[in-house]
């Protein structure tokens, strides 16, 4: 596999009228690299949810953003309190969020059940007290 | 139909992208819930909404979304209207509800084709 162009975000775990900045970001430089934009939806679409987690779950973290010539992986990693149930998580409607994020318009159980419905393949690593890496990839063969 | 339809026939204020009003809609959705509206991928969408904070613009950008409706006489912030500005999406307001303003627009044809999830 040839070298990957990345692009590194951290995510600002206090502010979340933020949240998204990076997603955004993430947006106009795949544009720019003129890829197609169902791909370049689904992988801000996933990225976006998982840097929503970041802030309302996790206090922050940090996204990579790796561009291979056959695919894209998005890499989002957090120092927070890990995910207890996996299995629950990825159920749709399931969340932990407080009423507060509710109101915000996030925390309807749909995150996680997003990131993998727009992805190719996704990897959970968590542990409980210590943190979460989520690993997705888009194939653009 | 084209986005001036949807502000004529919500009697919507419109707050900024005007030149874009010429644009052509296919479908659109009303939640307050933005993770329900990332579930589902619509071309050239509309998205209703009374939930009032910056993530409903950045919703609608991931969505490649062209229109922002909020509903209930709700009016948007300078900054939700700052942020739409950059990404192009019209942003509108109506005195109508939810209920209301989605019936309109469904009964004038405007009517939802979800796709299947990706």
């Amino acid at each position: 596999m040839s070298e990957a162009l990345v692009f590194h975000f951290d995510v600002d775990g206090d502010n979340f009228t933020s949240a998204g900045q990076a997603s955004v970001q993430v947006k106009k430089d795949l544009r720019q690299l003129g890829l197609p934009t169902d791909i370049i939806r689904r992988i801000s679409i996933a990225m976006y949810e998982g840097e929503i987690n970041m802030v309302i779950h996790a206090n922050g973290g940090t996204a990579d953003v790796l561009v291979y010539e056959d695919a894209i992986e998005i890499i989002l990693e957090d120092h927070g309190p890990g995910i207890a149930d996996i299995d629950k998580a990825m159920q749709e409607g399931y969340s932990t969020a407080s009423d507060t994020i509710r109101s915000l318009g996030f925390g309807a159980g749909m995150g996680l059940p997003n990131m993998k419905r727009y992805t190719d393949s996704m990897d959970i690593k968590t542990k409980l007290g210590v943190g979460t890496t989520i690993t997705m990839r888009i194939e653009l063969a | 139909m084209k986005i001036t339809t949807i502000r004529d026939l919500l009697n919507a204020e419109v707050y900024c992208n005007e030149e874009n009003l010429g644009r052509h809609v296919y479908s659109a959705c009303g939640s307050d819930m933005m993770s329900d509206v990332l579930a589902y991928v619509k071309d050239q969408a509309v998205l209703l909404t009374g939930l009032m904070n910056q993530q409903v613009i950045r919703t609608a950008e991931m969505m490649d979304m062209v229109c922002v409706v909020f509903v209930r006489s709700k009016k948007p912030s300078p900054d939700m209207i700052d942020l739409a500005e950059e990404t192009g999406i019209v942003v509108m307001a109506t005195d109508k509800t939810m209920y209301e303003a989605c019936g309109i627009l469904y009964s004038s044809g405007l009517i939802k084709e979800r796709k299947a999830n990706v």
